[in-house]
């Protein structure tokens, strides 16, 4: 009996993944391959897909790297932080727990035509009414708009996961820096950015993963102005109730989500110890 | 020397400003009304904030009775949660078992799926078992993403508790699951509290499910998203507010825990 215990306590989270996970992975999957590669060619000859790879890979190779940039600048920062850590960290990791599309709703109240930013350029005298930043004709604002978006939205998690990294490290390492004589820079580069690299590794996989997955800050803001993988294979099953093209976007979707896990597993791989 | 610190305490101003004042603008514009979405150029404070305004944006319906859906979803979300990733997550850390580096890892190989491979098949599975459109059918999947962290979390939790105190009440003739109930249990409850707490959150939180499995009965996510193009911008902004208001909470109450789940999270 005591053997068998803990596979009846595990017994009921696996049959429910099965049935709710499992299942559906093998029916999306069979149901893009229905009729052979015909969904794939109908997805590639869309007018919107190439734009779709683009917009995501462009979004997603900005938005991780600046993000991994700036959590590491706030969580260096963090480290300094006397009176008041606990209420600044607070405030900065608010945002983990704000969705994707409140996200696009908050900015799309400070970038819209009447928005707060137009307000503070037409007091610069940048601009001398309304104008407008989201718009087919305005890609380049349109992106940045999506990036910044992002950055304020998800930096926490890479934030949070690189903080309880940084208190892994024991604080003799730096010492030791110290006492031989090393720069702040140097023990950064030497000492804190090689123990940080498996936290390093956990949010870059994390982050991706799901900025593959972003596609209502993109709706909110930009409307289908700016397609991105997910946002066409949400219209493909949503307005177009086409399954097989849904279908083989998210498949898309998925490949690319396993390899950029591999990716970075390979290149930043810890040395076998 | 006096310079530098005073430049960091700069800095350190600006990144919580970065973080707080859209917050502060969007709920400006979610109490504003119709005459703040409009005005121009857009003043600092709602122009005519009254109580009335406020009445208004208690008023928009879609916006009240989707996030009422939102809340029994997520409420869902969290009891199947707690009820299938508390005895994995035991049995995790009371138990050497094999198969169980296994489990660990299928449980945590979930995640790096989109949610869009399992969201589209279901709806037609959900039409043929009557789940679809119910909050039922929407918290089942959100249970899919939730479960993970419920069971690696809760995991780690139980193994924080010496072993000793549960041998301890069987020495006394307590049952395993009454040893587990009186013992164990209460001394894991704040930690339980925030597997919850980050349930709740995650089905909140979630669009794309929620949009594909129903049509009536939306969840506040799916209702904003599907009238993104034809709403008037301040009911946006409210739906939007709302949506961030138990988040902002939420993320306060775990602030304690945040640390320790994601520094598990990393190994």
């Amino acid at each position: 009996m005591r053997r068998l215990t803990p596979y009846l306590l595990i017994a009921p989270s696996l049959i429910f993944l099965g049935v709710l996970f499992f299942v559906p992975l093998v029916e999306t999957v069979a149901l893009a391959f229905q009729g052979g590669a015909d969904n794939f060619a109908r997805m590639r000859d869309d007018l919107n897909f190439n734009d779709a790879v683009t917009d995501t890979f462009a979004i997603i190779v900005i938005v991780v790297l600046l993000q991994l940039l700036l959590a590491l600048v706030m969580a260096l920062m963090l480290r300094h932080v006397q009176v008041g850590r606990g209420l600044v960290l607070w405030i900065w990791s608010i945002p983990l727990g704000v969705s994707d599309l409140a996200a696009g709703l908050v900015w799309l109240a400070i970038l819209t035509d009447r928005g707060y930013l137009n307000t503070v350029l037409a007091k610069l005298g940048v601009i001398s009414g309304p104008a407008s930043w989201l718009t087919y004709e305005t890609p380049a604002t349109l992106l940045a708009a999506i990036v910044v978006a992002e950055l304020w939205r998800a930096t926490a998690i890479v934030l949070v996961i690189l903080v309880a990294g940084l208190e892994l490290i024991p604080k003799e390492f730096g010492e030791a820096a110290d006492v031989f004589g090393a720069t702040p820079w140097q023990r950064f580069r030497r000492v804190t950015l090689p123990l940080l690299k498996p936290s390093i590794q956990t949010a870059l996989i994390l982050r991706t993963v799901l900025a593959f997955e972003m596609f209502a800050v993109v709706l909110s803001l930009g409307g289908r102005n700016f397609p991105v993988l997910m946002s066409e294979a949400f219209n493909w099953q949503y307005a177009q109730q086409d399954y097989g093209v849904a279908a083989a976007y998210a498949v898309v979707v998925m490949a690319v989500s396993l390899a950029a896990t591999a990716f970075y597993l390979v290149l930043l791989r810890s040395p076998a110890r | 020397m006096t310079g530098r610190r005073a430049l960091f305490a700069v800095g350190v101003a600006v990144l919580c400003a970065w973080t707080l004042v859209p917050i502060y603008l969007i709920a400006a514009g979610a109490v504003g009304g119709q005459a703040m979405a409009n005005a121009w150029p857009k003043p600092l404070l709602p122009p005519s904030f009254s109580l009335h305004t406020i009445t208004d944006f208690f008023a928009i319906a879609g916006v009240w009775a989707s996030a009422l859906a939102s809340v029994e979803v997520a409420l869902l979300c969290v009891l199947f949660s707690l009820l299938l990733g508390l005895p994995a997550g035991y049995a995790l850390a009371r138990f050497a078992f094999p198969g169980a580096t296994a489990y660990r890892l299928a449980i945590l190989v979930t995640r790096a799926f989109p949610v869009a491979i399992l969201a589209l098949p279901l709806t037609v599975g959900f039409i043929r078992l009557g789940l679809y459109d119910t909050p039922l059918g929407v918290s089942l999947i959100h249970t899919v993403l939730a479960l993970p962290f419920a069971v690696l979390v809760s995991s780690s939790l139980f193994a924080a508790i010496p072993h000793e105190l549960e041998e301890a009440a069987w020495v006394f003739g307590c049952s395993g699951l009454r040893a587990f109930l009186r013992v164990v249990l209460p001394l894991a409850l704040p930690g339980i509290a925030a597997v919850a707490i980050f349930a709740f959150v995650i089905s909140w939180n979630e669009v794309f499910a929620a949009s594909v499995l129903t049509v009536r009965h939306k969840t506040l996510t799916a209702y904003l998203l599907s009238v993104l193009s034809e709403s008037p911008l301040h009911v946006q902004f409210a739906g939007g507010f709302v949506l961030i208001v138990p988040s902002v909470l939420f993320i306060f109450l775990v602030r304690r825990h945040l640390f320790a789940m994601w520094g598990i999270a990393s190994r």
